[in-house]
């Protein structure tokens, strides 16, 4: 497992029903691309998160595959219409096989 | 002959509006730094001390571009504040023979609110120019039986944006008189001093010609209040003299080492023409 990762989100408390909410996501990740060398000219081998994915209450509401030309600590934000109060899960999925996984509920207001 | 002088005049025209427009676009942008709804000092009178070397002290904030400044007033999007994070869980981290970590002694890193506007500054009792990265390894060794952490080492700048973090919106106010009176005068010596084959001194950009471009690079004061700083190049943080052996290496000279008497000096110099500007915790910078 890559040292380090930590996820991050920020999601409103709160939102009126039928309201689109600006989602922001960050996770600390060297994202090592596979095409560097080291010191001694031996291949680093890749090591990226290659997936991302953001739940509302079970409904996928994005699912992002990434591939290695993205770059360190990979920041995603977009939106999401909330209709209902729930939980939003974001997860994202490692070359090593790891998952990190946050969530974040939000309200009707 | 008159028809050259003409076209010579209409040249001439030509090139002054050209100097024109690029001057005007090259000011340093006019905008206030909000973040969390607090505002940073970003501008102040210049030091007195200077005498009138700089009228008014600019943070580096306003020479950058729009999409970097908004970075920056968004804690969230500030890619620096990782790093702050990454900080606290080695502040709590136990490290070295003793059993200690900082937190062991020190509670919470707000204990450290302030000393990021007040350094460098020179230690009563060894007489040395203390950066924080220097009272940290000097805790590490001395306090913690731990090893110092290397001058480039991530650990080190980690800790170094966290115990900046505290005094963010402070405003420097690093000494120049006492004990650090000779510190600042070799500093100045140092800053005004041309080096390198293309021998340019710190003066010759950051203040003869901050606000002007060298090459596509809008020239800052080089003011050090923003420090460390997450630039969007190297994607991770820089420390005042990791930025100054990249200055000095950039006017094709043998550089200083990092923790060099030379450079220690040139920080506390270069720290206290930024007095009156705040801390800003964690910046981001091309």
């Amino acid at each position: 497992m890559a040292n380090d990762v930590k996820p991050r989100v920020k999601v409103p408390k709160s939102a009126k029903a039928g309201e689109a909410v600006v989602l922001k996501t960050l996770i600390s990740h060297p994202m090592e691309s596979g095409q560097r060398k080291n010191s001694k000219g031996e291949v680093i081998p890749r090591s990226i998160i290659n997936r991302f994915t953001c739940d509302f209450n079970g409904k996928n509401v994005i699912d992002v595959a990434m591939d290695p030309a993205i770059s360190t600590n990979p920041y995603f934000e977009f939106e999401a219409m909330v209709n209902e109060a729930g939980e939003f899960k974001f997860t994202w999925y490692d070359d090593d096989g790891s998952v990190y996984e946050d969530s974040k509920s939000i309200e009707i207001a | 002959m008159k028809q050259r002088t003409i076209k010579t005049a209409l040249a001439a025209t030509a090139v002054l509006g050209l100097a024109f427009a690029g001057m005007a676009s090259a000011e340093p942008v006019d905008d206030t730094l909000v973040i969390d709804g607090v505002e940073i000092v970003t501008k102040a009178a210049g030091a007195a001390h200077l005498d009138g070397a700089l009228p008014e002290a600019m943070s580096g904030w306003h020479f950058r571009d729009t999409e970097t400044r908004a970075m920056q007033a968004d804690d969230f999007d500030n890619p620096g504040m990782i790093y702050v994070d990454r900080g606290l869980d080695l502040w709590n981290a136990v490290d070295g023979t003793e059993g200690k970590s900082c937190a062991s002694c020190h509670e919470g890193p707000e204990a450290m609110a302030g000393l990021r506007a007040v350094t460098p500054r020179v230690d009563e009792k060894t007489g040395k120019v203390m950066n924080i990265e220097s009272y940290v390894n000097d805790c590490r060794t001395t306090r913690m039986g731990a090893e110092a952490w290397g001058d480039k080492a991530v650990e080190l700048t980690d800790m170094l944006a966290l115990i900046s973090f505290q005094s963010r919106g402070e405003l420097m106010n690093v000494a120049i008189d006492g004990a650090a009176a000779p510190f600042y005068e070799k500093g100045k010596e140092i800053y005004y001093t041309r080096f390198g084959q293309l021998e340019l001194s710190c003066a010759s950009c950051h203040e003869d010609n901050y606000g002007n471009y060298i090459r596509s690079d809008h020239l800052s004061q080089g003011q050090t209040n923003g420090f460390p700083v997450y630039r969007l190049k190297d994607a991770k943080l820089t420390t005042p003299q990791g930025r100054f052996v990249g200055c000095v290496r950039d006017t094709r000279a043998e550089t200083f080492k990092i923790g060099s008497d030379e450079f220690n000096a040139l920080e506390l110099y270069v720290a206290s023409r930024g007095n009156g500007l705040a801390v800003e915790g964690v910046s981001v910078r091309n």
